[in-house]
């Protein structure tokens, strides 16, 4: 099914896997060659804190991680099409979408260390929370988009909402409510699913009988598909979706075609359930290798940038091992903070029970143990 | 100002007084504009506020309660309608894993004040689901608060203080009691009402005290009229999460005896809760066990049955006759 679906026709594409240009009549390209090396930058650097992450988990220090091997390019496409006045509402895996919005990658990793639940500000960030349950945020992002319609802060100016969900969430029913309530409030907001042709180990063809973006027109509002390893594509694509948003055309399905070259998380192991094969084939269609020939070729990047940007990984990758080690053990008392707004009775006495048990710790110590 | 209004009627004025005091409260839900809600609680707010702020929504729970987290990050103060108890089960998912974790999660920086309005209980002859009472599910979900009203006093203030309040609050409204009546001061400042999160001795006695909450405070308070061997003092509880124990168990230590009853099935619920805390504070001050009076461990019955299945005014005098039988 995965190469049936990859030659559809209607897959826009405008940088090929050789990494040569390509036009499309409704997806002008509009970028600069600053803002083409911007995004080799991005690309290479959130890739290298996602091998960090990988690396870290494997030595202990960190629970868990949702490696986007593979989605680099969806990520930071869309991601980098979003306005400072956007909310996204991502999923677990959205790292190049959090570095887009200036979320520093200590706090991804306090996530998956385990030492927050949460990890930064998303008013600050225009970003939300990531999202665990498969699919609510979904919901979220619409209620939000609502709200930005009743906020009269719709227009050319206005603001529009992201969310981030993968293939497996289609099959959600609050990913088709949340379709459902965006289409009949016409709400500002883009569903930007990255199929990435496996939900932990089920493939596609167990999650949707026709091709996701597809099921759009079903709620009444238009579906895409593209190449999800083509950061140009993901790029105008969402641009144009988000506009499209915010001058209150309504919501928009963006499907960005695109592979998991690494397992769901560092818990999984997908030699149980896929063939190499596969793994070859997309290999070939890298975002970065793809990105880098056209670069180069064009001579838009010269080996000076192209160090340099090398450099900065190198620099980047020595920092995430040492903040990741660097993170500090939560307090026990974190356990009860901020769970209500306004005082708790319940909270609050089970919060001084146990900062007494604590301290009679410390208190047996000062008086030379027990 | 004093107005004669129904619990039903008085939850309308309070959203209606709130929505006037704030731009930010919207009213969603399925049915609450032109309609008024089945039980027609948001009546005349669509026509008066707009659809824009009372939001007839698609058939779809966990999109209600999904969208209003959404709008409650926009700042909105979203007050949620689920039509029946036994429909709120499709929205768990957002109100559990979602609407009650958020603000921790967040460390503080997000807040989600939103209200879920749930008509519960049984008692109005309805078909299965229609009947139900899942309160015991919500006050054991941290993040929550977990609150309900018995008199349309309560109704008016309480709907008001879930709303101001920054915190998620589930409002359970008992719909067999919609249609009873009560003098509300709808003038009297907002801050002159008990608090939400307090209980209330809802008659004083002596003897025993005889705890309940929503729809069975009124067979309480008939259960103590009936019972003229004893001094019954009978405690609104109002909120069930948190529990307000200084007051519950100020009465515990006044009259020695405490029977609990509710509609809820009586396993693992808000009494057995209510119970295990009052014997931990209070274990030096009771001439006998707790007492339980509830709805049976089973599945609600047909309406046929649920007279037999609600607690009535003589078992509940029959839970009282234990405890003082002890």
């Amino acid at each position: 099914m995965s190469d049936t679906a990859h030659e559809d026709p209607e897959l826009i594409q405008l940088l090929t896997p050789e990494g040569e240009l390509r036009e499309h009549p409704d997806y002008p390209l509009d970028l600069s060659h600053e803002e083409m090396r911007g995004l080799y930058r991005d690309l290479v650097l959130v890739r290298r804190i996602d091998t960090e992450a990988v690396a870290l988990q494997r030595v202990g220090e960190l629970g868990l991680w949702a490696s986007l091997l593979g989605q680099e390019a969806a990520q930071v496409g869309s991601g980098r099409a979003l306005r400072s006045n956007d909310m996204a509402f991502p999923s677990y895996r959205d790292h190049g979408v959090a570095w887009c919005r200036g979320v520093d990658h200590k706090a991804l990793l306090a996530l998956y260390r385990g030492v927050t639940n949460g990890g930064w500000d998303p008013a600050e960030h225009g970003f939300h929370l990531y999202t665990i349950v498969i699919g609510t945020q979904a919901l979220h992002a619409t209620g939000y988009a609502m709200g930005i319609q009743r906020d009269g802060a719709v227009g050319e100016d206005g603001s529009a909402v992201i969310t981030y969900f993968g293939d497996g969430a289609t099959s959600q029913g609050d990913t088709n409510e949340a379709f459902n309530y965006a289409a009949v409030n016409n709400a500002p907001v883009v569903f930007f699913c990255q199929n990435n042709q496996w939900a932990i180990s089920e493939p596609l063809e167990r999650q949707s009988r026709v091709p996701i973006y597809r099921r759009a027109a079903g709620f009444g509002f238009p579906g895409v598909r593209l190449d999800g390893n083509d950061v140009f594509a993901s790029l105008a694509v969402t641009r144009s979706a988000l506009q499209h948003a915010r001058e209150g055309q309504g919501p928009t399905l963006i499907e960005a075609f695109t592979y998991r070259m690494g397992a769901h998380t560092t818990n999984d192991d997908p030699t149980r359930y896929r063939v190499s094969a596969e793994l070859e084939e997309w290999r070939l269609k890298d975002p970065i290798a793809r990105l880098h020939a056209f670069l180069t070729r064009e001579g838009i990047a010269d080996e000076a940038f192209l160090k340099g940007v090398e450099a900065e990984a190198e620099e980047l990758g020595e920092s995430v091992r040492r903040d990741c080690r660097e993170l500090p053990e939560p307090d026990p008392l974190d356990i009860f903070h901020e769970v209500y707004a306004e005082p708790h009775v319940h909270i609050d006495r089970q919060r001084a029970e146990f900062a007494d048990y604590l301290a009679s710790f410390e208190d047996a110590g000062a008086e030379g143990g027990r | 100002m004093g107005s004669n209004l129904t619990i039903g009627k008085a939850i309308n004025a309070g959203l209606r007084r709130a929505m006037e005091t704030d731009p930010k409260v919207l009213v969603m839900g399925e049915d609450v504009g032109k309609l008024g809600g089945v039980f027609r609680v948001t009546d005349g707010l669509h026509k008066d506020f707009g659809a824009d702020r009372v939001i007839d929504t698609p058939l779809a729970e966990s999109g209600i309660i999904g969208t209003a987290i959404g709008l409650a990050l926009r700042g909105y103060r979203p007050v949620c309608e689920i039509q029946f108890d036994g429909f709120f089960f499709p929205a768990t998912n957002q109100t559990f894993t979602q609407l009650a974790k958020m603000r921790a999660r967040s460390g503080g920086s997000v807040k989600l004040p939103v209200v879920l309005r749930i008509p519960y209980g049984g008692g109005i002859g309805a078909v299965e689901h229609h009947s139900e009472s899942p309160e015991a599910y919500f006050a054991h979900t941290a993040g929550l608060r977990v609150v309900t009203v018995a008199n349309a006093v309560d109704a008016y203030w309480m709907i008001q203080q879930a709303i101001t309040s920054d915190d998620p609050v589930v409002f359970f409204e008992p719909k067999r009691r919609y249609y009873e009546k009560a003098d509300v001061d709808t003038a009297a400042a907002v801050d002159s009402a008990t608090p939400m999160g307090a209980a209330r001795v809802a008659r004083p006695g002596a003897d025993a005290t005889l705890l309940a909450y929503g729809p069975m405070v009124k067979t309480a308070l008939q259960a103590a009229e009936a019972d003229t061997d004893h001094s019954i003092e009978v405690v609104d509880l109002r909120s069930l999460s948190p529990v307000d124990y200084d007051t519950v168990c100020a009465s515990v230590r006044r009259t020695g005896r405490l029977v609990i009853a509710h509609e809820a099935p009586l396993s693992h619920g808000i009494g057995a809760e209510v119970a295990a805390r009052v014997t931990e504070e209070c274990f030096y001050h009771l001439e006998a066990p707790v007492v339980r009076v509830g709805g049976f461990d089973t599945p609600y019955p047909p309406s046929r049955l649920e007279e037999h299945y609600l607690p009535d005014l003589d078992r509940v005098l029959d839970g009282v006759d234990r405890a003082f039988a002890f």
